[in-house]
C-alpha cells in the first residue's frame, strides 16, 4: 500500500473515531445518580468505574469530551476565520493597518495564554460563552502570521500584477488568487489550532473559570476527581484523563495527515 | 508619440539609481528594440513603462496623458519567465479570460491548441505558457506591448515562431512594440529600430 | 587517438510516478533512450528547448532526481557504473555541478569558505578568475551576476573535478559576460576535465563547444560536431535542421507545431508529427542511433 492511501486511510479513521465521539456524546442521555453503584472501581458493567453519586464515568466522560469537542472546534474555526481575515488585511493593507496587526498579534502573544484566556472570559460574562470567546481571541496570532507572510509572498508574484492591469480589482485578486492558495494553509492551522483549544478548555475549567459545574466537561470532572485521588478512587482521574489526551492526540495526528497529502513536496511520495 | 517616457529616475535604494535620467518614445505601428547587457535596468525600464513600478522622477506619457491606474492598461508587459506570470493553481482557460475573451480563431492565430486550455500550468512546456501570455496580452484594448526578454528563456524554433504571431498581430493592429533582449541579432530580426541602453540618457 | 571517455550514458529513460486524480498512479515519461558521451578534454553542449529534459538528464547523473523518480539505462563514468553510492561520494569532487543559480549556494556562509576551506588555495583560484581576495569574504547576496558566475565556475575548479555538469550558466547574461563564462569552461576542458554544458542557446554554445547533443522531448536525436552548424547540409537531423534554421543569423524561420511533452509522447519517432522526412517507418519503435560523418543521429531518413 502506499504512503498516500495509509495517510488517507488514517485521515477517515481519525475522523470516524471523533464523530463517533461527539455524536455519542450528543445523543446519550445524562448520567443518572444511583447510590446503590456509588464509588465502583472499574468493572465489566462499568468500564470507567463510578463516581460518588453512582454515576457510570465512561458516560459522563463521552458526554464531556463532546462538550470539549464542541467548543474546541468552534472557538478553533472561528479563531481560523479571524487570523484569515486579519492576515489577508494585514498584508494587503500594508503601512498603518499591518502595523497596527503586528502590534495586536505581539499584544496578544505578550501576554501569557492561560491568564488572557481567564481575564477575557471573565470580562465576557464567564460561563461557556465567556470561555468560548477567551480562546477565540487568543488564538489567532499564529496562523494570522503565517497567512501575513504567505500573502505577502503570494502577492509579489507577476500574476497578480498582470491581473491589475488587466483592470481586476483588489477584491478579485484577493478572492480569486490570494484566498484560494491560503486554503490549505487555513485548513491546516484550523485543525492544529483544534487541540490547543481543547486542551485551554479543559484547563480553565478546571482551574474554575471555564464551564459551570452542572455541565459534564471533562475539566469538570477531573477537578472534582483531584478531591478523591488520595481517598485511592485513582479511576475517576485516570480515565477520563487519558481519553482526553488521546483525543487531543488524534487530532494533532490529524492535522499532520492533512498536511502530508496538501503539502506539494509530499504529496507524491 | 504613443508612448514616451520623459528624463525618468529610479533607485532602488537612495545611493545608487538604476535609472539616470531615461527618456525614450515609441510610436504606433513602430517596433522598437531595446539592447543592453544584463543588470544596466532595462528590465526595470520596461516595468516602469508599463506602470507596475513609479519613477523617483520624470514621466510616462501614453497618447499625451499619464497610463491610467485603474482598469485595463493600454499598455501591456509580457514577461521573460511564463511560468510566474501565470498563477500556477488555475486552468489555462482561465487565466485567458481573465484578461479578456479571445475567440477561437484567434487562439488558432496564436499557435493554442483547444486542448490546452483545460491544463494546468504544469503540464505545458514554457514555450507554450509563454503563447498563453502572448494571447493574453493582446486583448482588443491593447495598444502597446512591452516584451521584456520573453523569449530568451525559450529554444530558437520556440523564439521565432512567438516573434512571428506577436508581430503579426502588431502589424494589422498597428501596435507599438518594445522589444527588450541582450540579443542585437534577434533585435535587428524583429524590429525596425534599435535602441542601445547605454544612449538613451 | 581519441581521448578516454569520461562520462557515458545509454539507453536512459526517466520517468516519475505521479497521482493523476485521487489515487490513480501513473508513470510519467519524461525522458527515454537518451544516448551521450562526453571525453577528457572536451566540451559536450547538451542543447533543446524547455521540457526536452536537460536538466533531468544533470539530476539523473549526479543522482539527486526527487524520490518519485524511476531511472533505468546505463551511466558509466571512467567505465565504471555511476550507481548512486558512487556518485555521492564523488559528487562535489570529481565530479562537480556549476548550477543555475546563486541559490545553491549557502546564504549565510562567506563566498570564500564555500569554495574551499583553504585559505591560500582559494586565492589562488579567484585569482586566476580576476576576483578579488575580498570577494571571499562577501555573503552570497552581495556579489553581482558576473562575480556569482565566476566564484561558482572556481567552486568546480578547486575540487579537481575530472567531470564538470554546468547547468543553463548563461542565461540572462550580456554577450560579453557569457562569452567570458564559456571561455572559463573552454579552458576547463583544455585542462583535461570533462564538461556537460546543459543550454539551450545553441548560438553561443557553437563557439565554444567540440560537439553539440540535441535533445528532443526527451531523447537524444543527433549528436553533432559543433563545426557541423556551418551550413544546414552538414546536420543530419531533421530537427535539428529545424532549430538551424531558426537561428536569427540563419533566417529566423520557425517550424510549425510544438515539442510533445510526457504523457501523451507518439510511439516511435518524437519528431515525426513535425517532420518533412517522414515515412512509414517513423511511426513504430525507437530508433537506433547511427552514425553518419562523425556524428550520431536517430533517423531513419537522415543522410
Amino acid at each position: 500500500m502506499s504512503r498516500r492511501v495509509m495517510t488517507i486511510a488514517l485521515i477517515a479513521a481519525i475522523v470516524i473515531i471523533i464523530a463517533g465521539v461527539y455524536i455519542a456524546g450528543a445523543a446519550m442521555n445524562d448520567a443518572s445518580a444511583d447510590f446503590s453503584q456509588k464509588s465502583l472501581s472499574p468493572s465489566w458493567e462499568h468500564p470507567f468505574g463510578t463516581d460518588l453519586l453512582g454515576r457510570d464515568m465512561l458516560t459522563r466522560t463521552i458526554k464531556g469530551l463532546s462538550l470539549s469537542l464542541f467548543v474546541g472546534l468552534t472557538a478553533s474555526g472561528v479563531s481560523a476565520i479571524i487570523a484569515l481575515i486579519i492576515g489577508v488585511c494585514a498584508a494587503f493593507g500594508r503601512g498603518v493597518i499591518d502595523h497596527f496587526v503586528n502590534w495586536l498579534i505581539d499584544l496578544t502573544m505578550g501576554i501569557p495564554h492561560t491568564l488572557l484566556v481567564i481575564l477575557i472570559s471573565i470580562a465576557a460574562g464567564r460561563g461557556w460563552r465567556g470561555l468560548l470567546i477567551g480562546i477565540i481571541f487568543t488564538h489567532w496570532t499564529g496562523l494570522a502570521r503565517i497567512i501575513r507572510g504567505e500573502v505577502l509572498q503570494i502577492r509579489s508574484n507577476h500574476y497578480i500584477a498582470a491581473a491589475r492591469k488587466f483592470g481586476r480589482s483588489g477584491w478579485w485578486i484577493m478572492s480569486r488568487h490570494i484566498v484560494p492558495h491560503m486554503l490549505p494553509q487555513f485548513f491546516i492551522g484550523l485543525i492544529l489550532m483544534f487541540p490547543h483549544a481543547i486542551m485551554h478548555e479543559s484547563g480553565l475549567t478546571f482551574l474554575g473559570f471555564g464551564m459551570p459545574p452542572e455541565q459534564p466537561a471533562i475539566g469538570i470532572i477531573l477537578s472534582e476527581a483531584m478531591r478523591y485521588l488520595s481517598s485511592g478512587m485513582w479511576w475517576l482521574a485516570i480515565f477520563p484523563g487519558l481519553a482526553l489526551v488521546i483525543m487531543v492526540v488524534l487530532i494533532d495526528k490529524l492535522g499532520e495527515c492533512v498536511k502530508l497529502l496538501l503539502d506539494p513536496v509530499s504529496a507524491q511520495e | 508619440m504613443l508612448l514616451e517616457a520623459k528624463n525618468i529616475r529610479f533607485g532602488y535604494n537612495k545611493s545608487k539609481l538604476v535609472l539616470d535620467g531615461v527618456s525614450l518614445s515609441v510610436d504606433a505601428g513602430e517596433r522598437v528594440a531595446l539592447v543592453g547587457p544584463s543588470g544596466c535596468g532595462k528590465s526595470t525600464l520596461s516595468q516602469i513603462l508599463a506602470g507596475y513600478m513609479k519613477p523617483d522622477s520624470g514621466a510616462v506619457l501614453f497618447d499625451g496623458k499619464p497610463l491610467p491606474k485603474r482598469g485595463y492598461c493600454p499598455v501591456q508587459l509580457i514577461y521573460q519567465h511564463p511560468e510566474k506570470a501565470i498563477n500556477p493553481r488555475w486552468k489555462l482557460r482561465d487565466t485567458l479570460t481573465e484578461a479578456w475573451n479571445p475567440n477561437a480563431e484567434f487562439l488558432d492565430e496564436m499557435g493554442i491548441a483547444p486542448e490546452w486550455l483545460d491544463r494546468y500550468p504544469t503540464e505545458l512546456s514554457g514555450g507554450e505558457l509563454q503563447r498563453f501570455c502572448v494571447a493574453r496580452a493582446l486583448g482588443p484594448q491593447t495598444r502597446f506591448v512591452i516584451a521584456d526578454e520573453m523569449s530568451t528563456m525559450l529554444d530558437v524554433i520556440t523564439q521565432a515562431q512567438i516573434w512571428e504571431l506577436t508581430l503579426k498581430t502588431a502589424e494589422r493592429r498597428n501596435l507599438g512594440i518594445l522589444a527588450v533582449t541582450h540579443s542585437l541579432e534577434l533585435a535587428e530580426r524583429i524590429c525596425n529600430r534599435v535602441a542601445l541602453f547605454g544612449d538613451l540618457r | 587517438m581519441e581521448n578516454e571517455v569520461v562520462l557515458s550514458v545509454s539507453g536512459l529513460s526517466v520517468s516519475f510516478r505521479m497521482y493523476t486524480k485521487g489515487l490513480e498512479r501513473r508513470e510519467l515519461k519524461v525522458i527515454s533512450n537518451l544516448n551521450i558521451n562526453v571525453r577528457k578534454g572536451e566540451i559536450l553542449a547538451v542543447a533543446g528547448s524547455s521540457g526536452s529534459g536537460k536538466s533531468l538528464l544533470a539530476h539523473a547523473i549526479l543522482g539527486i532526481l526527487p524520490k518519485n523518480a524511476v531511472v533505468e539505462g546505463d551511466i558509466r563514468y571512467l567505465g565504471e557504473p555511476l550507481t548512486k553510492k558512487r556518485v555521492a561520494k564523488l559528487r562535489g569532487g570529481e565530479i562537480a555541478l556549476v548550477p543555475q543559480s546563486v541559490e545553491y549556494l549557502d546564504p549565510l556562509m562567506k563566498v570564500g569558505r564555500q569554495v574551499s576551506p583553504d585559505e591560500s588555495a582559494v586565492e589562488k583560484v579567484f585569482a586566476r578568475y580576476k576576483l578579488d581576495k575580498s570577494v571571499g569574504k562577501l555573503f552570497p547576496f552581495q556579489l553581482s551576476g558576473g562575480m556569482m558566475r565566476r566564484v561558482l565556475c572556481a567552486t568546480a575548479v578547486i575540487s579537481g573535478a575530472k567531470l564538470i555538469i554546468a547547468d543553463e550558466p548563461t542565461p540572462g547574461m550580456s554577450k560579453e559576460l557569457a562569452d567570458r563564462a564559456m571561455k572559463h569552461f573552454r579552458d576547463l576542458a583544455n585542462e583535461g576535465a570533462a564538461v556537460i554544458l546543459i543550454t539551450h542557446d545553441i548560438d553561443l554554445a557553437l563557439g565554444y563547444t567540440d560537439r553539440i547533443a540535441v535533445f528532443y522531448a526527451g531523447t537524444t536525436v543527433e549528436t553533432a560536431l559543433a563545426s557541423d552548424f556551418d551550413s544546414e547540409d552538414k546536420l543530419r537531423h531533421p530537427y535539428t535542421k529545424a532549430l538551424w534554421r531558426a537561428i536569427p543569423k540563419n533566417g529566423f524561420r520557425p517550424t510549425e507545431g510544438t515539442q510533445p511533452y510526457a504523457g501523451s509522447l507518439p510511439d516511435g519517432c518524437l519528431f515525426a508529427p513535425r517532420c518533412e522526412l517522414k515515412g512509414e517507418k517513423c511511426a513504430c519503435g525507437a530508433i537506433e542511433p547511427r552514425n553518419i560523418r562523425g556524428g550520431e543521429v536517430c533517423c531513419h531518413y537522415a543522410a
